[in-house]
Parts: structure tokens; sequence; C-alpha cells
């Protein structure tokens, strides 16, 4: 287990907004001690955020991966953190993340979701890429599961979707973000071998 | 679509049957009834991206896996 915890040292994981996923993400993969993150949003702290997100009152106005560093760092500031304030499309995705070995999709947008997960899987069929789909809401604990395909991982329901109705709340979200982290630490301690062909349909 | 012919494919681990001999993607997920906008949809594990749809067919033998991508996040 000892050797399995020290690769984690010598990982470089992406992830791919800050929001309720991502933050939480982050956090629970630098206090296992991924070596280096690298965290990209192009967005700002705000009151309505911090019932999710891992962030605090007094970086209410920051920029998240500002703030996001700031916190992974006073957990750990071995860690090292590249924090890109960018709106991500798919020329940024290639960019920033193409040194990670595993990237985490934690968008809010179910377009923004896809987006990324077709430009990894036809950029970099040999990475692997964690997403989330379905978390809004309360309860519902076993519903939260993950599936494999190829080299994409989805976590969550696969159902509920935000709404005004059904909003996203800390223990879900929480949940489908340690599902993401989980998953990721898997594929590095494991060694699991990315899938043959399982790239991107062309004729 | 011909008349007559059944294909089997397997969706998401189910075995289904269909009457016709190879449908576009597009096609698949409103017989299936996929309804929200964006889905993951992956043919013998190779990923067909949305803009293909149309242009992307399944037929006999063809393993489809789909998956809803849900807002939120």
């Amino acid at each position: 287990m000892k050797s399995k915890l020290e690769k984690l040292k010598g990982t470089c994981i992406g992830i791919a907004g800050c929001g309720g996923l991502g933050s939480n993400c982050a956090m629970a993969l630098a206090r296992a001690g991924v070596g280096t993150l690298v965290i990209a949003d192009f967005d700002t702290v705000t009151l309505e955020n911090l019932d999710r997100q891992y962030y605090f009152r007094e970086q209410v106005g920051q920029k998240k991966v500002l703030a996001l560093q700031e916190n992974i760092k006073k957990v750990n500031p071995d860690i090292a953190v590249q924090a890109h304030d960018v709106r991500l499309g798919p020329d940024e995705v290639v960019d920033i993340f193409k040194n990670c070995q595993v990237i985490i999709e934690a968008f809010d947008r179910a377009d923004m979701k896809l987006m990324i997960i077709e430009i990894v899987t036809e950029c970099f069929p040999d990475k692997f890429i964690i997403a989330g789909s379905g978390l809004a809401g309360y309860g519902e604990n076993n519903a939260l599961r993950t599936r494999r395909l190829g080299n994409l991982f989805i976590c969550g329901d696969e159902t509920s979707e935000v709404s005004p109705e059904l909003p996203p709340l800390a223990p879900r979200v929480g949940v489908v973000a340690a599902l993401q982290a989980n998953q990721a630490l898997e594929i590095i301690m494991d060694d699991l071998e990315p899938a043959v062909g399982a790239d991107v349909w062309d004729e | 679509m011909t008349k007559g012919k059944i294909m089997k494919i397997n969706l998401n681990n189910k075995e289904v049957s269909m009457a016709g001999e190879s449908f576009s993607v597009s096609e698949l997920l409103n017989l299936m009834h996929f309804t929200f906008p964006m889905i993951v949809v992956k043919i013998n594990n190779r990923l067909v991206k949305k803009e293909d749809y149309e242009r992307v067919f399944i037929g006999d033998g063809d393993n489809v896996e789909a998956i809803h991508l849900i807002s939120g996040g």
C-alpha cells in the first residue's frame, strides 16, 4: 500500500471546472497526496456557491482557481498546483491538460461535459477521463454509481437534472466528487490499462 | 430500412431486436427514447461525436452504449 500511495506523488491530475464537483474532488485528491493538480475555471466564488463548493466566506469575490489553490496549499503545501483562470474550450483543454494522466470533468453544463469527453477521447485516446452525470437533489444513496466505457468513467445517477425544484446539494455533489476522486486513485494506484481502440469513430 | 429484415444489437448490455438492416445513431436514439439533449454514444467502444449522429450507422451485431449527460456540477 505504501508504494502505491507513493505513486500518487508522481501523478498529475487535471480538473476541468472548480464548482461543486471540481472543488471537492480537488480537495480529496490533495488530501490523498496526488503530487500535481491542474485546475481550470473562469468563475468567481459567490455566497450562493458555499452551499456545496469547497470555499469559505472570506473567499467570496475571489477567482475560484486562486481560492482553491489556496485551500489545497493550506492542507498540503507540497502539492504543486497549476491554476488556470480560463474559460475552457476544446483548444484550451488540449493545451492545459496535455501532461495529466487522468482528467476529471467537473463542469456544470451537459454540453460542456460532452465537449470535453469528445475532445479528450479524440486527442488523448490513452488518457482516462472521469465525468459526473446526475447528482441533483438528496437521498437515493445507492443510485450513485460509476460506469466504465473504454477510457471514460461516468459517476452519478445519470438521471437527476439540476432544476429550481431539484437543486444540487452538498451531500450528493460531494459523493459524486468523491466517486470521481476514488476512481482516479484506482486508475493510478492499480495501473489500470487504457482500453485499446476506444477512440473516436471515423470512416 | 428494408422490410422483413431483423437486426439484433446490444444496447447498454441488453439485446434488442429491431425491424430493419441499419439505423443512424439519430434514428436509434429517437426509437429508444433517449430524451436528454446530451448523450455519450459509443459503438463497439468507439465514441460517435454528436456532429456524426446522422452519418454513422448501426447494424446487426453492433454493441451500442448510450448514456445521458445530465447538467449539474
